[in-house]
């Protein structure tokens, strides 16, 4: 008994290694006071310092963010409308399970299918307005495309959780519909809601498939960004860039935990 | 007060399926105003979505729901001025016991001092003032259940329906809970509506009590009428506990395998069912004569204040609180009077 939790402890520390070392190690290098090769130089943030004049990566940076804020505001409202939709609506029993096989699938494709969809529709539309050229517009709506399923299905479980019998309460209590969905349906799926949105926001941020195949030339991400210049060399900025990336992701996740646990406790 | 009197509640041929399944099969009946009833029936006979319709949460397949003198039948239950007390209580998690009470005012935009006004009586009257200002999860089953009271209350409906709000204390806040039910209804002279598949509870709190069973009535009167006078064996079984013989009645006499019995009023059928509850038993060591028969001690349950005793032929079972006489094995007679056995239809 004693023995087994042993070797189980060491096999769980040793998948978080193989999970986590990479990172580490890119964080390393982002620190280490040499141009190439594996050798510790020293400390220096100097890599960090020439990311922040890099005028190329500062406007990538600026884009990921433009993209990821509109997006995640688009499909949070539309996920969260489309959540209450589903949940809340009486649907007969065969659509209900259609409809939830519909929210699930963007979920499970493939980026790489999605994205080259995107590539055929945007071309048609290109047809009718030059508006679909490759751009911003594009990857927003490729973006969201893919964000609504996830923003929906995080606002679905928490609206599960309420449950219904506290909705039927304030109609009962002469609340009409309005005053229901502002003082008593939203308060209380507002958890789900920003835990979809930061869901959302993350997936946004580290997405390369789908922005890859509907960017135009000066709406150049992060990830792509990144991409193109390993493919050249890896240079330490990459590593500074990578770490930061990284750390706006683990900080995002800890706050969407934090939110969801002090939600939970009532 | 005076315009609640003229607001008794009618039910017209209510029926309600879902599927194949017919929850409510053509229930008609009125509840008179300021009278506290009672729908009682197993769990799945139809009486909570009987509730329902009541409330206006549930539309029925067809029929009238009258209240008063207006048909709300088709009503949503926002429109309808009738408060539920939900079995969960379902109270808003995220709002304050005073928040809770006053949710129905503010929906109905009161005034703020209005609101004061008529809530602080409620919280004051079911004790719960002191908690105002904690959030539901902070309170006690009982507290909460209070809270859903109040909360349907300082709407002062014309109905009260309550769905099975005992459901979640122990037995012995349940007992007091009742009590304190029944008196409030009272005073307050408003129409409870209750919802429940305990028959204790429903003997303790209602002027009158519909027993439901497969969605429909299937008797109706006050708690001494179905207890003492069960038109049928199902609420004679379940309210209470009920010793049925089955046999024929032939020259005034009903024979059964037990033996023969005068009845004090005579049945409509040949051959059919007579009941007698096991308190209106007495047992004799020697034959009293009349309406006895012989029987031998199967099994003694002590209950407390009384005790069960088995005995065959039968199984006939009898409550008693001087048993101690007796001991399994004997033979003694059982002696029960005339008006005791209740006859059955058919």
């Amino acid at each position: 008994m004693k023995r087994s939790g042993v070797v189980i402890s060491c096999l769980a520390l040793m998948t978080m290694a193989f999970l986590y070392l990479p990172l580490l190690a890119v964080a390393f290098f982002s620190v280490n006071a040499t141009k190439y090769g594996l050798v510790w130089k020293g400390f220096t943030l100097d890599w960090y310092v020439k990311l922040f004049s890099n005028e190329v990566i500062l406007g990538a940076a600026v884009n990921t963010l433009e993209l990821a804020v509109i997006s995640t505001v688009i499909s949070t409202v539309l996920g969260t409308i489309l959540a209450i939709g589903i949940d809340r609506f009486p649907w007969s029993k065969r659509s209900a399970t259609s409809l939830d096989m519909i929210l699930h699938l963007p979920v499970v494709i493939p980026d790489i299918i999605l994205a080259a969809a995107l590539v055929v529709a945007f071309g048609m539309l290109r047809l009718v307005s030059s508006w679909f050229e490759p751009g911003m517009l594009n990857m927003v709506i490729g973006h969201v495309t893919f964000q609504i399923a996830f923003v929906a299905l995080v606002v679905r479980s928490r609206l599960d959780a309420v449950g219904k019998d506290i909705e039927e309460a304030a109609r009962d209590l002469f609340a009409s519909n309005t005053y229901l969905l502002r003082h008593v349906t939203l308060p209380l799926i507002l958890p789900g809601i920003v835990a979809g949105a930061m869901l959302a926001f993350t997936l946004s941020l580290d997405d390369f498939v789908i922005s890859f195949f509907t960017a135009g030339t000066d709406s150049v991400t992060l990830p792509i960004y990144i991409y193109a210049a390993v493919r050249r060399v890896v240079t330490p900025e990459i590593h500074a860039l990578s770490t930061l990336v990284l750390l706006a992701t683990v900080l995002l996740v800890i706050g969407t935990e934090r939110v969801s646990r002090r939600f939970q406790q009532r | 007060m005076a315009n609640e009197i003229e607001k008794n509640l009618h039910l017209k041929n209510i029926c309600k399926s879902f599927g194949d399944v017919r929850a409510v099969d053509n229930i008609s009946l009125t509840v008179p105003a300021g009278s506290f009833f009672t729908l009682l029936g197993p769990s799945g006979c139809g009486k909570t979505t009987l509730l329902r319709i009541i409330a206006g949460l549930e539309l029925q397949d067809s029929g009238q729901v009258i209240l008063g003198s207006e048909d709300i039948s088709s009503l949503p239950a926002t429109k309808r001025h009738i408060n539920t007390v939900f079995q969960s209580y379902a109270l808003f998690p995220h709002l304050s016991i005073f928040e809770n009470v006053a949710f129905g005012l503010r929906a109905r935009k009161f005034a703020e001092n209005d609101i004061k006004k008529r809530v602080t009586p409620r919280l004051e009257m079911l004790g719960i003032e002191s908690m105002c200002n904690r959030l539901p999860h902070q309170l006690s089953g009982g507290q909460k259940q209070r809270v859903a009271l109040a909360r349907a209350l300082v709407n002062e409906p014309d109905v009260l329906l309550l769905d099975e709000p005992m459901s979640a204390l122990d037995a012995k806040l349940r007992a007091q809970v009742q009590v304190e039910l029944r008196s409030l209804q009272q005073k307050l002279g408003q129409t409870f509506i209750l919802v429940t598949h305990d028959q204790e509870e429903a003997l303790v709190v209602s002027d009158t009590i519909a027993v439901i069973r497969n969605g429909v009535i299937e008797q109706a009167g006050t708690p001494e009428e179905v207890y003492d006078h069960p038109t049928s064996k199902f609420v004679a079984e379940f309210l209470g506990a009920a010793n049925l013989i089955e046999g024929e009645f032939v020259e005034n006499r009903f024979h059964s395998t037990l033996g023969s019995f005068q009845l004090s009023t005579t049945p409509t059928w040949r051959s059919g069912t007579v009941a007698f509850r096991p308190e209106w038993t007495r047992i004799h060591e020697s034959d009293p004569g009349g309406n006895s028969f012989r029987a031998k001690i199967r099994e003694i349950i002590y209950r407390g204040t009384d005790f069960d005793i088995w005995f065959e032929p039968g199984p006939i079972r009898v409550r008693s609180n001087t048993y101690k006489h007796f001991k399994v094995g004997d033979q003694v007679w059982l002696d029960i009077a005339p008006t005791d056995l209740v006859v059955l239809d058919a």
